[in-house]
């Protein structure tokens, strides 16, 4: 029967078209799309093909394992190389969609420090090569409020002192994490809390004050832009759009730090690439000291390795210093939490769905 | 003057304009006895269609008024004023059956169903088609269609029905069979109708008189018989028959009669004076082919000329002879196949006679001087 | 002419009367074969890209092998797990350590430890929360020992609880329904027996009576709208008609993409309607402002722009072959000019009427992109959980479930029209 399966994915997939049959010499690098994708061209791409030779195809995505498991499953893989978040390298990697990267061939930093040690812990995988810290933060515009500018989490709920339309990721991560914060949960605590039946209605009773308010988000372009329409007055966002806007557009939107909540995006490789060991080398490459840090002047994202964050400079176009814009600078680091991967790989298939139950209602 | 009772229809000065600048109904002036069935009849264009759907009422007339049974009905909606009509694509409801089609008048009259259905069926037996009501008009062939047409029109007991080319979609033989038909059902039920055609013989068969239209005006309303044998100008003359043609300019009037020298040398001919101006107008001679008697018995006819054979048809009943008279190369001469009838052959020169009453000097052509 | 025929059968006798339905028939078949290799590629094209790939949807929503075939030996010992109030005994524990085991060495194909992946993505889709469970435990399996029902414990208390068992048991058939009960809001408990969701995770049949109401409401206005539009292009010269044609048709020219982001513009906070309103006075500012767009008005405002050529379309072309001398008739007959529509023009326009309906119902059933830009919370359909379900988690099973129901509701309607109105009475164009 499986094979059956296979058979008709795969005479699917040949019928509908060739896209993988890319040439040898040519990589194909999917990313999230905009200033993101932007950033990575210029700090590995571009440097990578001037000392290789080695073209590369650079494709956007949504996010999410779909079309990975999709090409995979059919055989008829196109994509090399791919920018994931840890939940899904986690989930890709425990399925069998993804390739196993030897980290031995990751290189050391400059004073010799080996990667491993170089790379902040947890951000390594079995399938996967860490490359920046972003964080989900929530984003105002400074021009709608005269007196008191919003500074914590918790005014992000308070629709009576900060009146106006909320923007929010339709989805509860990381809405949970943001509510349960603002309802007075110490950011160490939110996934303990979250675990247990009591702790996921409080959230979703926080969220309640502001459903009314709440207009939703999925791809990260939008934020910036529903700030800039006025559709929203306020907006959870991906920092380093939130940056991108105010450094190159001169959008007055201000960053609250407070309760922010972290996460990666690594590389991963789908199992059968076309051009697996050049990915391999290719990951090696743009995961080292300099590029990392070359790609923070590019977006403010914070580099994962421990040696590149000396290395940050000013913003390449703009030439604002970045390291002050980082998720992962000092000031802004203080009521952070990171993403819990293993919460949300057993919770998210129910809480999306009591999250679309509540949106729906 | 018979009373206004005896019309079921008067036109008073009635005019029609489609685009504010030409009138396609010029001064209309026009009663319909009751109990007739009468012909508009004319080439396309003449204003006979727009007369009849003025009357039905889906054109308004640009002014004069229209009378049915002597009240006025120019502001009458076409459902108020309980005409029957026939169209010429029949427009039988193709998503009712034939007995659905013929119910549909009585049943927006509130008809009780049991009357209804009596109507229907002695319409449907009227026009011979009980077997059929029900079936979808698709699955009847064009006559049938047709008579579920007349019968629709007249089920619902009109004193008027109106008929728009009903018959210019069947073949020559079912149309001849179908005139029969209509005149027959026309005589029985007594009801008025109101024909539009183009077709004269249609014309000419069906019709207790006919009015010939041309350019918005009635050129002439007569009987048939009448149309024919004395038309009143040369568009009627043409019209409604076969019919020679000879040109001509008047150069003696004598009393009822006139004298009209013919184009081109052709000499003098003696005419009946219809409709001609003094001496020296112009004049068209109108001459039926079928009254031309070939080489003719010395001093019985008024008018001998001389004529060149110049083709032979032969149609059975009559050999068809085209010639040249005065010139005129498109001379036709119906010479009857009698016993004893004169046997000609092409390009021989034969004497050819008729009378005065026979020939009709008309107006003169447009243009012509 | 079929005297003639049948006078020179006559000739033949009976045996001889089949030889020329063979003769006939091989007369034919040269050209019967062209036919055939002439559509031979479209039926190739259309067996790979469309019958095998709905085929294969619909075997999906069934399919469901990764228990069965990840725990082989835990579900047979599983059948005589009875008492459902009790865990089940020793021996299945020992089973599950067994297969738990075989697969962390390579399984049967090399490929268990991605089993064990796919196992714990399966049984969490069904139990919330039990992916760590089977993750976590396959990783120590190899230091469990017996007696296997306490190490199991030790390692997970979840082992402690029955649900798993029960979901184990439930999802061990290489095939089940379990996909079906989700997508109406049901689940099998412990026991076996069918219930509802908890409340809070209730959401397909509120999603299914909306994407109903929604396509019917946007249908019933597609017919209102295009209705009068069309009666007035079929009736119009045709010079103007044509322009006024184009001008229906230029929604098809434009990008679906574009003409839902410009009710966007049109329709936003700030948009181009609520601005003008507010210029006359007639709304407020900010909060004060109706909502008109990320809602279900805006699913509705923007299904029922795209949706109208459809029902235009067809609508015209059937209105463009009435002939007016039947509302002629139909006013000589004596019947008003409402009665006239009702009862002539009205039917004959059905053809139209119905593939329109058709059209636009099956359609908006299965529309998504609008719904995904503009339906905000309240204005997305079941399609757009099928995309999710596709997309974003991976749930391919329900989301396969949800595509057969949907297919099958879309035929049901088909055959509830061909029974109704009859499908030859339809006119597309």
């Amino acid at each position: 029967m499986k094979n059956w399966m296979k058979g008709t994915l795969l005479a699917s997939g040949l019928a509908l078209g060739f896209a993988g049959a890319a040439s040898a010499s040519e990589l194909t690098i999917v990313s999230w799309g905009g200033a993101y994708t932007k950033s990575q061209v210029k700090a590995y791409h571009e440097p990578y093909t001037a000392m290789t030779g080695t073209k590369i195809k650079s494709e956007d995505y949504s996010g999410g394992l779909a079309e990975v498991k999709a090409q995979v499953e059919a055989g008829n893989v196109s994509w090399d190389l791919v920018d994931v978040e840890l939940s899904d390298a986690i989930r890709g990697c425990d399925e069998g969609i993804l390739e196993t990267i030897d980290h031995s061939i990751l290189p050391a930093a400059p004073d010799g420090t080996p990667a491993s040690e170089d790379f902040i812990e947890g951000t390594l995988h079995e399938c996967a090569v860490g490359l920046i810290v972003w964080s989900t933060v929530y984003a105002y515009d400074t021009t709608k409020f005269s007196g008191d500018q919003p500074s914590t989490i918790g005014d992000f709920f308070d629709t009576a002192k900060f009146p106006g339309k909320r923007g929010l990721r339709k989805g509860p991560k990381p809405n949970l994490e943001f509510a349960l914060i603002a309802d007075g949960v110490a950011a160490a605590d939110v996934y303990d809390v979250l675990a247990t039946p009591e702790g996921v209605d409080r959230a979703f009773a926080k969220l309640d004050t502001i459903k009314d308010s709440a207009i939703w988000w999925e791809a990260g372009a939008q934020p910036p832009q529903m700030l800039a329409d006025g559709e929203v007055v306020m907006s959870t966002a991906y920092n380093g759009r939130i940056f991108n806007a105010v450094a190159t557009e001169n959008k007055p939107f201000e960053i609250v730090w407070d309760g922010q909540v972290w996460d990666l995006d690594l590389w991963v490789i789908p199992k059968g690439a076309p051009n697996k060991d050049e990915a391999m080398k290719f990951a090696a490459f743009s995961s080292d000291t300099q590029r990392l840090a070359d790609q923070a002047s590019w977006i403010s994202y914070g580099p994962v390795r421990k040696s590149s964050t000396a290395l940050i400079g000013k913003h390449a176009e703009a030439g604002i210093d970045m390291a002050p814009h980082m998720p992962t600078a000092p000031e802004n680091f203080g009521n952070a939490l990171q993403n819990d991967f293993e919460f949300w790989a057993d919770h998210q298939d129910e809480l999306n769905e009591r999250f679309n139950a509540w949106l729906a209602q | 003057m018979a009373t206004n009772d005896d019309f079921i229809v008067r036109f008073e000065n009635v005019q029609k304009s489609y685009d504010g600048e030409s009138l396609v109904v010029k001064d209309l002036n026009l009663n319909v006895d009751r109990g007739e069935f009468l012909t508009m009849l004319g080439p396309s264009g003449s204003g006979k269609t727009t007369c009849l759907m003025m009357l039905a009422g889906f054109e308004p007339a640009t002014h004069g008024e229209i009378y049915l049974n002597d009240r006025p009905i120019n502001n009458v909606p076409p459902h108020k004023r309980g005409i029957g009509m026939v169209f010429q694509n029949y427009a039988l409801f193709p998503h009712m059956t034939v007995a659905e089609n013929l119910a549909f008048p009585l049943e927006v009259r509130g008809m009780s169903k049991a009357d209804t259905e009596a109507k229907v069926t002695r319409a449907l037996e009227m026009v011979r088609l009980g077997p059929f009501g029900g079936r979808r008009p698709a699955q009847l062939s064009g006559g049938q269609q047709q008579r579920v047409a007349v019968a629709r029109a007249l089920v619902f007991d009109p004193d008027l029905v109106l008929m728009d080319e009903p018959l210019g979609a069947l073949d020559k033989n079912l149309r001849e069979e179908m005139q029969y038909e209509i005149k027959h059902i026309h005589e029985t039920v007594g009801v008025s109708v109101v024909y539009v055609t183009h077709d004269q013989s249609e014309a000419l068969t069906m019709s207790n008189r006919v009015a010939v239209f041309d350019d918005g005006i009635i050129q002439q309303l007569a009987p048939p018989e009448e149309l024919y044998e004395r038309p009143v100008n040369a568009f009627v003359a043409y019209f409604i028959g076969e019919n020679n043609r000879l040109y001509g300019t008047v150069k003696e009037v004598k009393g009822e009669s006139s004298v009209v020298e013919i184009d081109g040398g052709g000499g003098m001919i003696e005419s009946l004076a219809v409709n001609t101006g003094g001496v020296g107008s112009r004049t068209t001679l109108s001459l039926r082919p079928e009254r031309v008697v070939v080489s003719p018995t010395a001093g019985s006819m008024q008018n001998v000329v001389s004529g060149k054979v110049e083709e032979l048809i032969y149609l059975g009943d009559h050999i068809r002879t085209r010639m040249t008279v005065s010139g005129n190369n498109e001379f036709i001469v119906k010479v009857p196949n009698a016993q004893g009838h004169a046997t000609l052959k092409v390009g021989e020169e034969v004497q050819l006679g008729w009378t005065t009453e026979d020939c009709r000097a008309l107006d003169a052509p447009a243009g012509a001087a | 002419m079929s005297d003639a025929v049948a006078g020179k059968d006559g000739d033949f006798s009976i045996a001889d009367g089949q030889n020329l339905k063979q003769r006939l028939r091989k007369a034919t078949s040269r050209a019967r074969w062209q036919a055939v290799f002439m559509v031979a590629p479209l039926g190739v094209f259309v067996l790979l890209t469309f019958i095998l790939p709905i085929a294969q949807m619909l075997f999906r929503s069934v399919d469901d092998p990764v228990v069965s075939d990840a725990l082989p030996q835990t579900v047979v010992a599983l059948e005589s797990w009875t008492d459902r109030s009790e865990l089940p005994e020793e021996a299945v524990y020992a089973a599950l350590a067994a297969d738990l085991k075989f697969l962390r060495a390579g399984g049967a194909d090399g490929e268990g430890k991605s089993l064990i992946g796919r196992l714990a993505t399966r049984l969490n889709f069904d139990t919330s929360g039990v992916r760590s469970t089977i993750t976590k435990t396959a990783r120590k399996v190899k230091k469990i020992e017996a007696p296997f029902k306490e190490a199991f414990i030790k390692a997970d208390k979840k082992w402690g609880q029955p649900d798993i068992w029960a979901s184990i048991d439930r999802l061990g058939g290489a095939v089940n329904s379990t996909q079906f009960l989700a997508a109406l809001d049901l689940r099998q408990d412990v026991n076996g027996d069918i219930v509802s969701q908890p409340e809070v995770r209730q959401i397909y049949v509120t999603l299914w009576l909306r994407t109903l109401w929604i396509s019917l409401l946007v249908t019933v206005i597609c017919v209102a709208l295009a209705y009068p539009v069309s009666y007035l292009l079929a009736t119009l010269p045709l010079r103007i008609s044509n322009l006024l044609i184009i001008c229906v048709l230029l929604p098809f020219w434009t990008s679906l993409l574009v003409r839902t982001t410009s009710w966007i513009v049109v329709l936003g906070q700030n948009g181009v309607l609520l601005e003008a309103l507010h210029l006359i006075g007639l709304v407020g500012e900010g909060a004060d402002r109706p909502q008109l767009i990320y809602n279900m008005t805006g699913t509705i405002v923007a299904m029922t722009h795209i949706l109208l050529p459809f029902m235009v379309l067809p609508l015209y072309s059937v209105m463009k072959g009435i002939s007016p001398s039947y509302m002629r008739a139909a006013r000589s007959l004596g019947a008003n000019p409402t009665l006239a529509f009702v009862r002539v023009y009205l039917p004959q326009t059905v053809p139209g009427l119905g593939a329109g309906c058709i059209l636009v119902f099956i359609l908006a059933i299965g529309y998504y992109i609008t719904p995904a830009l503009v339906g905000g919370q309240d204005g997305q359909l079941i399609s757009n959980f099928i995309a999710y379900h596709m997309q974003r988690s991976l749930n391919w099973g329900l989301a396969a479930a949800l595509g057969t129901m949907l297919l099958a509701g879309v035929m049901a309607l088909y055959w509830l029209y061909d029974k109704i109105v009859g499908i030859n009475n339809m006119k597309l164009g």
